[in-house]
């Protein structure tokens, strides 16, 4: 029977030769990961169920992220109870406060494999299907359950593929190809769909960059981001990891697959307006807004390319004295990289502040919250109400070289 | 389940729901006192047990927070009525045993303040205000399952063994 890569995979981790769209399976977890902020709920269901050791803590991962370091008693005492169940299940892969955030460090580190099943309590997992794993988020109860029985049911989902072709103009980016995409087919656009992206552009794309579209697939209700592996996919696991992976890839005639061509040429740099990552307008339509705040960083867009984009706009010159702008590389290699390569330096000597690798703003719960009133403008992937601070605050999404030269301006302005 | 209804919009977002710096907390009712806060920083002293939500589309959309639908459950709301569900949050409520109740065009039908009457067995949506009765789509049959044994972890406790062996 024709699959889409979905199906394939689903189809192996539930013991089956074929899955069918809209089937209810039972599917083997291969990755299971959690966090400082969604962890302890998780630790409490799991309590609940009875039972003393987890099935396997080989195939747990946890990251310490969201609220790095402790900014209160109350994360204090989370990370404890954390570290507690960390050491009772013996859970080796574990990631205290000084690694990064989640999604970069799960693939950095070789957990991410092709054809895998990776489950988070945390909605942006879906990031790594980049490696071309099927990765989902899910709740606190779900994640007990996997705990208990390393198993979870699914719904097996259609998939949409977004055959994106076109040569990228300089300065328009990833994250301009999946906010472009968000914007025409809206916030519940892709619900419970697989989002799969292919085309000639995402195979040009670096694993950063693919990592940026999957990201954002649940922006537009997604169940999970796909990419098809290939040689890129198989150069970025190499010295990675060491699990052995079977590619997965989607037949053309498989029947619950629907295909959206996007053509990229003429696309200019866009940007996510308040308060919906759907309300999607070129950059160039709010050039001139005044803004507060820039935050560079988060699982979407605080790799080393976005980093490296930003500096190379930056260098020589200074963040507008009227905002404030936070840099947060997404992980310790990416800090360490970026260090070494100077691009640090060069957002310190522009007056940015650089943070420890972490969520940031992001999460609204931490670092850099933005007040009563005030604009951020952030290359991260929610603008909700109230995401970063104040419920009257407005957030602005886009990619790093639009954040990077509004950071100078201190209006949003295009980069190109 | 019969309760008086508060209305919201489209696409509700889990941090309107419950924001991300309450995201430390566990307790149910201290969860329960800040839901809603994104848009109604009122709403937890007004809501009253065994009221409905009755909203738009895409409601719970976002974030995989199950604060959000234990926010929700613990201030007493005993469903949400919406005419769409994110998947995550559609998961989570099921799984924590908040009722979720999905009725096409619903929101257009329905006034604020209106007394909702849900009957789950019957698949019947009715408004005593205006008497108008409307269908529920139903839970998948293991959703329903997992519903009315309680929620996943009581689900779990009693199949464990055969989940495992499956």
């Amino acid at each position: 029977m024709a699959m889409t890569m979905a199906e394939k995979i689903l189809a192996k981790a539930s013991g089956n030769n074929e899955s069918e769209a809209g089937e209810i399976i039972m599917a083997n977890i291969d990755v299971a990961m959690t966090h400082d902020l969604t962890g302890p709920l998780s630790v409490e269901s799991f309590e609940k169920i009875g039972l003393k050791q987890v099935w396997d803590p080989e195939k747990i991962v946890i990251v310490f992220d969201h609220q790095v370091p402790a900014d209160s008693i109350d994360a204090a005492n989370n990370h404890m109870l954390m570290r507690k169940f960390v050491k009772e299940q013996g859970i080796n892969n574990f990631y205290d406060v000084r690694e990064g955030v989640c999604h970069q460090v799960l693939p950095e580190k070789g957990h991410v494999v092709p054809g895998e099943v990776v489950v988070g309590t945390d909605s942006h997992t879906c990031t790594h299907g980049a490696l071309g794993a099927f990765a989902t988020g899910i709740g606190s109860t779900d994640m007990a359950m996997v705990f208990a029985t390393g198993k979870l049911w699914f719904k097996v989902p259609e998939t949409i593929k977004f055959e994106i072709t076109g040569k990228l103009q300089e300065n328009v980016f990833a994250k301009d190809v999946v906010l472009d995409i968000i914007g025409k087919i809206g916030a519940d656009g892709a619900t419970y769909k697989a989002c799969e992206f292919g085309g000639e552009t995402t195979r040009n794309m670096s694993i950063s960059d693919r990592m940026v579209l999957c990201n954002m697939a649940i922006e537009m209700g997604g169940k999970t981001g796909l990419v098809e592996p290939d040689q890129k996919t198989i150069n970025y696991l190499r010295g990675r990891s060491t699990k052995h992976y079977e590619i997965m890839k989607t037949d053309s005639d498989a029947k619950s697959l629907e295909t959206m061509f996007v053509d990229v040429n003429e696309l200019e740099p866009q940007i996510a307006c308040p308060h919906n990552v759907d309300n999607v307008k070129p950059v160039s339509e709010v050039e001139g807004t005044h803004i507060d705040q820039v935050f560079l960083g988060s699982c979407t867009n605080g790799r080393l390319s976005d980093l490296r984009t930003a500096a190379r706009i930056m260098k020589g010159k200074e963040v507008s004295k009227d905002i404030r702008m936070l840099v947060i590389p997404a992980s310790r290699e990416v800090y360490t990289k970026a260090m070494d390569e100077g691009l640090l330096r060069t957002f310190v000597d522009s007056g940015a502040l650089v943070c420890n690798p972490c969520c940031g703003p992001c999460l609204g719960g931490h670092i850099g919250l933005v007040g009563p009133g005030e604009v951020s403008l952030s290359t991260s992937n929610r603008n909700f109400k109230g995401r970063q601070g104040s419920p009257d605050a407005e957030v602005y999404l886009s990619s790093a070289a639009v954040a990077a030269a509004s950071a100078i301006t201190g209006t949003i302005t295009d980069p190109r | 389940m019969k309760g008086k209804a508060w209305k919201f919009g489209d696409d509700v977002d889990t941090d309107i729901i419950i924001p991300g710096r309450y995201l430390v907390l566990r307790d149910e009712k201290e969860l329960a006192a800040c839901v809603m806060e994104g848009c109604d920083p009122e709403f937890s002293k007004k809501v009253k047990k065994g009221d409905i939500i009755v909203a738009g589309k895409n409601f719970g959309c976002g974030s995989s927070r199950e604060h959000a639908p234990i926010a929700i459950k613990g201030a007493g709301i005993s469903a949400v009525v919406a005419e769409s569900f994110a998947r995550i949050f559609y998961r989570n409520s099921i799984n924590i045993g908040l009722p979720l109740i999905e009725v096409k065009e619903i929101s257009q039908h329905i006034s604020e303040g209106d007394i909702v009457d849900i009957n789950i067995d019957e698949g019947i949506l009715k408004d005593l205000n205006s008497n108008e009765e409307f269908e529920i789509k139903p839970l998948p049959d293991f959703m329903l399952g997992i519903m009315e044994e309680g929620g996943l972890i009581n689900f779990l406790k009693n199949h464990l063994e055969e989940i495992k062996d499956g």
